[in-house]
């Protein structure tokens, strides 16, 4: 009986304790496995794990066409799903050196502009309630459910249209299109007041991500980090900006940076991207020249060897399409430089020495995608 | 856009076997027992929180407020399996989530259901050629009770799905227990 | 700076570095061996300071296998292709950069996972989507399964 009072006691707060948010959970959105390892409530490391939705999709590309890859970007990041498409079809332009009717370009800016709305909903609904305010999935959803209406009547589906093909666009919009933009375009306006009012002023919300998850701008460069969550850091790295593709150089609009770099100016930075999204599309929508919705292209596209590299804006930061060809009809191999990867590498950085419930709140402000990553 | 035919009342409530069993005089007893326990049952599934990819969305406009499925009974989404009623396998299953998702399965309490969401869970859908890493198919892993083809299915492909469920559910009986399948 | 002017001054920090026609970057194969210094040079000079990798691509060309690096500068915005090159299937060796980028950490680990290139001095080189116990590399143009693989 001695022995066992005499036992050295260790102190149980001096272990290590490694917990595992595994792929199933209600707040990694998706499945990414995190391995955390904590000390009582304090975050020391974490270790992400992909792979759980790892498709091989760069290696299926490589025995199709390119007007069959569009299908399978889509899948990728399928919130911002025409963006993607979009990379991939100006590549393809760029490389046959064909020009895109004005209408085209006019009509693909401005539905890459409601699907960055369109996402920033999703990412406002999913934000809410990983801090607990259920509330908001049914806002945003409401909200995201006009613009599907949108998309269904021209496109026929709601989520996964593969709309855009290399040379324009797989059919005409409807009739209705500019009228329920517009509509849609002064409904959003006011609602997005109610956004503000429910979550941004809220004093818990405030608590939770004010002064969390602190990225500087030379981590958010050296990892790679892009999109709101780096334009947060005050690092300008907006490629419809410094690149421009599309009618991007012809409207006016601002580039939204920060100098916080915690949550709260990661979660403003979207907030402040869907109105300049309206902006856009509000410069846009009157103005849609009349003309072919498809430039003439051959049955068989085969880009002449050499190597192309297109990158566009999606919502969660700089895609990157690069392509190495050698004169066949299907890529000999094709990257998807995703944002999601790089935004997920500055997780274990930025979470050292936060608390598990900040853990959520940061990886919600950070809006990875992971099909995105896994490719 | 597009309208799926709504079930009629009185074919969601008929059933050969409902047919077959009133007319050979089964026990009265056990047929009241059983409709009042299937009708619980069937009226209140609760799903687990599991979504891959890009079917998980639709399955969240499901919920929402517009396609609102808390009306057929699917209240809220539990997190953890032991309190879960069914397991709607929203996205594409890989090699390596196979093992995460069997387990899943395994630790769910019966009575259990399994609703394969999207063309990838039933078939692979558009990864069924030339991927090394997806599972061609859910029902390599685990049993499936309905297949709800799309990509993604409308919210109402879904809920006819889940309806589709209830009318499986209705079936059972106390008399004959719920076989299920152990998958070497 | 513009491309002629970038051109003299890479050739000048590594001589034997050869040029590649490409219409859209300046494209140039550097020997493995210099990598590593021509990647810490790159970042810290004034002038060039190329601190942004946008992308780290892994090519597996049938005769030699391919890393290839896409490298801006955020304050000059010019921007740079480096290739390098190793002829060895089984062992082939680079050295890594993530000292230099920090981004380069995940990019690698992911090219050593589908395509087999080693990455010497990297923290933490293991595989980052395919479990650990995987054979082969998936992303090489000799790989084939006839178990997983539906070829169509």
């Amino acid at each position: 009986m001695k022995e066992i009072i005499n036992l050295p006691v260790k102190n149980v707060e001096e272990e290590e304790y490694h917990i595992n948010m595994g792929p199933q959970h209600p707040s990694t959105h998706g499945v990414l496995r995190l391995v955390v390892s904590l000390q009582g409530e304090i975050v020391q490391n974490l270790k992400p794990h992909c792979g759980y939705i790892h498709r091989g999709i760069e290696k299926m590309c490589e025995k199709d066409t390119y007007p069959q890859i569009i299908h399978l970007t889509d899948r990728m990041d399928y919130f911002s799903a025409h963006i993607n498409n979009n990379a991939v079809c100006m590549l393809v332009e760029k490389a046959l050196e064909v020009d895109v009717p004005e209408r085209v370009t006019y009509i693909r800016t401005i539905i890459d502009e409601l699907t960055r709305i369109n996402s920033h909903q999703l990412w406002w609904c999913s934000f809410g309630m990983d801090l607990g305010g259920l509330t908001c999935f049914f806002y945003g959803l409401r909200d995201r459910e006009k613009i599907l209406d949108i998309f269904e009547e021209s496109f026929g589906s709601r989520l996964l249209h593969s709309y855009y093909t290399p040379g324009g666009l797989m059919m005409d919009v409807h009739p209705n299109f500019q009228k329920n933009v517009k509509a849609f375009i002064k409904y959003f306006r006011k609602k997005i007041k109610d956004y503000d009012d429910i979550l941004s002023g809220n004093v818990i919300m405030q608590e939770r991500t004010k002064g969390i998850g602190i990225l500087t701008r030379e981590d958010a460069i050296s990892y790679g980090v892009t999109g709101p969550s780096a334009r947060a850091s005050g690092y300008s790295c907006d490629v419809r900006k410094h690149h421009p593709y599309g009618l991007y150089d012809k409207v006016e609009f601002r580039e939204i940076l920060g100098t916080a770099g915690d949550t709260f100016e990661r979660y403003m930075m979207r907030m402040q991207e869907m109105r300049e999204s309206m902006n856009i599309i509000e410069q846009l929508i009157d103005n849609i020249p009349a003309g072919d919705h498809t430039a003439k292209m051959k049955a068989v596209l085969k880009l002449p060897a050499g190597e192309y590299y297109q990158r566009v804006e999606t919502a969660r930061g700089e895609l990157g399409v690069y392509v190495v060809s050698d004169g066949n009809k299907t890529p000999f191999r094709i990257k998807f430089r995703s944002p999601s990867f790089s935004n997920l590498s500055v997780l274990d950085h930025i979470t050292r020495g936060c608390k598990i419930a900040d853990l959520v709140a940061i990886g919600a402000s950070m809006d990875y995608v992971i099909p995105d990553i896994d490719r | 856009m597009g309208v799926i035919k709504n079930m009629k009342d009185t074919d969601f409530r008929d059933n050969e076997t409902l047919e077959l069993f009133k007319k050979s005089g089964g026990n009265i007893l056990m047929t009241t027992i059983d409709a009042v326990i299937d009708w619980g049952r069937s009226n209140s599934i609760w799903p687990l929180t599991f979504a891959t990819s890009c079917c998980g969305i639709e399955m969240m406009a499901t919920g929402a407020a517009r396609h609102d499925f808390a009306r057929f009974g699917i209240e809220v989404y539990r997190a953890s399996p032991r309190q879960a009623d069914v397991i709607v396998v929203a996205g594409t299953i890989v090699n390596k989530m196979a093992p995460v998702l069997k387990r899943l399965y395994d630790q769910m309490s019966d009575p259990k259901y399994v609703i394969a969401m999207g063309a990838c869970a039933v078939s692979g859908g558009p990864f069924y050629y030339n991927s090394y890493h997806v599972v061609r198919g859910v029902d390599h892993v685990i049993p499936v009770d309905v297949y709800v083809p799309g990509c993604p299915p409308r919210p109402e492909a879904l809920l006819y799905g889940v309806m589709q469920l209830q009318r499986k559910i209705r079936l059972e009986s106390m008399g004959q227990p719920r076989q299920t399948v152990e998958l070497k | 700076m513009d491309n002629a002017a970038l051109k003299e001054r890479i050739l000048s920090l590594v001589p034997d570095a050869e040029y590649q026609e490409n219409k859209q970057f300046l494209t140039f194969i550097i020997p493995p061996a210099k990598m590593h210094d021509l990647a810490l040079k790159l970042i810290s000079e004034a002038d060039l300071s190329f601190d942004y990798l946008f992308c780290l691509t892994g090519v597996d060309m049938v005769k030699f296998l391919e890393v290839v690096y896409h490298l801006e500068s955020t304050t000059h915005r010019h921007q740079l292709v480096l290739k390098v090159r190793t002829g060895d299937r089984e062992n082939g060796a680079v050295d890594t950069v993530c000292d230099v980028w920090k981004t380069a950490e995940f990019h690698e680990r992911e090219v050593y996972d589908l395509l087999g290139i080693r990455f010497a001095n990297h923290p933490d080189l293991r595989r980052i989507f395919l479990d650990e116990n995987w054979k082969g590399y998936p992303f090489r143009k000799d790989y084939t399964d006839e178990v997983n693989i539906v070829e169509l």
